[in-house]
């Protein structure tokens, strides 16, 4: 089929549909509204349920339900909405149901801005509601890839039973790019005997289902009983950190100066990247794909040839904690960010590469938040 | 190569579509392009722009900050936008709204009355298309003579075939509005004229 010119908003709501996402529960807010209004047009298209709520803590509490019955689930919102929606994502995470969650980021705190940013990688990679949990996210930085991830997104969700975040930016949403979509998923999906099916769902031999009832709950009033729960929790993120790892490496190899960038900022970041090598500076790129699990082993192993660590985002610095934990301070880690809805120039983060080369072995630059 | 090139006006002057209708008329030649819109509150009247990269290798930065071409649609535009083209890029202007020249000096400067030919083609709306027209003529302008320097980016690209441009519209028209291709056609051709 020809590549379509898509909107990263409804590529990625068009990618669901062909993973077989036949539920969603969204509440409008920009700069991820195509998804939703996508949504609305398509789902009744293809036998599934389009529900505008009248909250964001409504959507994801459908979504619970949704998933609890087995149904391959999705909502999307930015910021503020992924604030409201915490106190479900928590209870889902501990009824381990597997659903897609979108959030297409603004800038913040508060209401903020709808222009867009990369200020909630602390609220998505650290779990964001109450409890002891990870979320795996993935971060796109392109329309394809967002395709590619969203569709990633349903698999992992139903492999360890768990909320899947895709992290974009307005940028991702509001863009358009050529998009080669997959053919409507044709495998079987797996089973889910786990799922609240309703009465005679899960008949015995004598017909009767009593005793075999699926319990969807996140309760569990005895201490021990919730401690083993939590051990199990953290066995499945122990798996999915060594199993679901996923970055991009980019001129690495030889680089003296590594930057660490995601999602739309890795973009702008690699135009740098390509007018400092053309300048004699060896600049790479590390770029997280999977915010969590994250690249530690990749970015230490970087820190043996590489020099000096730079990371950039759209945020007053939240993934640069993340680099200096897997540096662990073997290499100096610097940062450069924008925050508010501007987006940093490709300009800027090539003075920003300009002054680390040509500043030696000293580490005396100041780390700089304009 | 890749060509920066920005789309500004008023909403309702399609200059959205302008941008939409390069990407899939440079998809249609194998090309890559990136599309990137102003997105913000306003509402039918207000400022819209988008930022188009056009490119044969794949797009880094899909930001547009420093156009090789701004194609400019009203005066407002043209205020917001003239500094920002690249040094040796170009600029095209709507000369049917925008009451004072450009006035820089480093750059091509080109006027295009789109509103005018327009309305002497018979559809005040094609003012947009006009403009398209005389943006892919300029791209096809090579710089004469040897040694004349660095060659701008907005000449070293290849440039898209005006068929490339009807075969996007007729992608985006659909069946339906069929009937509409041959005046946007026109268009296009008068905006060629103009450069």
């Amino acid at each position: 089929m020809a590549k379509m010119l898509m909107k990263g908003n409804e590529a990625i709501a068009e990618a669901a549909v062909r993973a077989g996402c036949r539920y969603f529960f969204g509440y409008p807010i920009t700069p991820q509204n195509q998804i939703p209004e996508y949504m609305s047009k398509r789902m009744p298209q293809v036998g599934g349920t389009f529900l505008q709520a009248e909250s964001e803590v409504s959507a994801i509490n459908m979504v619970y339900g949704a998933a609890g019955s087995g149904a391959r689930v999705m909502t999307s919102s930015s910021g503020p909405g992924i604030s409201l929606k915490q106190e479900g994502i928590s209870y889902i995470v501990g009824a381990e149901l597997p659903c897609v969650i979108v959030n297409i980021m603004r800038g913040g705190p508060g209401l903020g801005s709808i222009q867009p940013a990369q200020s909630d990688y602390y609220q998505a990679t650290r779990g964001g509601g109450h409890g002891d949990y990870r979320i795996p996210v993935l971060a796109p930085s392109s329309v394809p890839e967002a395709v590619e991830l969203t569709i990633k997104a349903f698999d992992i969700a139903d492999e360890y039973r768990t909320p899947v975040i895709v992290l974009g930016d307005g940028m991702i949403g509001q863009m358009m790019e050529p998009v080669d979509l997959p053919d409507e998923l044709t495998r079987q999906l797996p089973a889910k005997p786990w799922a609240a099916g309703g009465r005679g769902a899960k008949p015995d031999a004598d017909g009767a289902d009593e005793g075999r009832r699926a319990i969807i709950n996140s309760l569990y009033i005895d201490p021990q009983v919730l401690e083993n729960h939590n051990i199990k929790l953290q066995g499945k993120y122990s798996r999915i950190a060594a199993e679901q790892l996923l970055f991009g490496s980019e001129m690495v190899e030889d680089a003296d100066i590594v930057i660490v960038a995601y999602g739309t900022v890795a973009r702008i970041v690699r135009s740098a990247i390509r007018l400092a090598r053309a300048e004699g500076i060896k600049a790479g790129m590390i770029r997280p794909i999977t915010l969590w699990p994250f690249p530690e082993a990749p970015i230490a192993d970087a820190a043996k040839t590489a020099r000096v660590f730079l990371t950039v985002e759209m945020s007053a610095g939240q993934m640069v904690d993340d680099v200096r934990l897997a540096l662990n301070g073997a290499r100096p880690s610097h940062f450069y960010g924008r925050t508010g809805g501007m987006v940093p120039a490709v300009r800027d983060v090539l003075d920003q590469i300009r002054r680390l080369a040509g500043a030696g072995q000293s580490p005396a630059i100041k780390e700089v938040l304009v | 190569m890749e060509t920066q090139v920005l789309f500004a006006g008023f909403g309702g002057q399609g200059v959205l579509l302008m941008g939409q209708l390069l990407c899939k008329a440079a998809m249609h030649e194998d090309l890559e392009v990136s599309w990137m819109p102003s997105y913000g509150p306003e509402m039918r009247g207000g400022e819209a722009n988008c930022g188009v990269v056009v490119a044969d290798e794949p797009i880094g930065s899909p930001l547009v900050t420093e156009p090789d071409v701004a194609v400019l649609m009203n005066r407002p535009s043209l205020d917001k936008f003239e500094s920002t083209v690249a040094p040796g890029g170009a600029l095209l202007y709507n000369s049917s709204l925008i009451d004072r020249a450009p006035k820089r000096e480093d750059i091509r400067v080109v006027a295009v009355p789109c509103n005018e030919i327009a309305s002497e083609l018979g559809n005040a709306r094609v003012a947009n298309m006009v403009m398209l027209g005389a943006y892919n003529a300029l791209t096809k302008q090579r710089p004469g003579g040897a040694g004349s320097g660095a060659v701008p980016n907005w000449m070293a690209l290849r440039p898209i075939s005006l068929e490339s441009l009807v075969y996007a519209l007729r992608a985006t028209l659909g069946k339906e509005k069929e009937r509409l291709i041959p005046i946007n056609q026109k268009a296009m051709e008068a905006g060629a004229r103009c450069v």
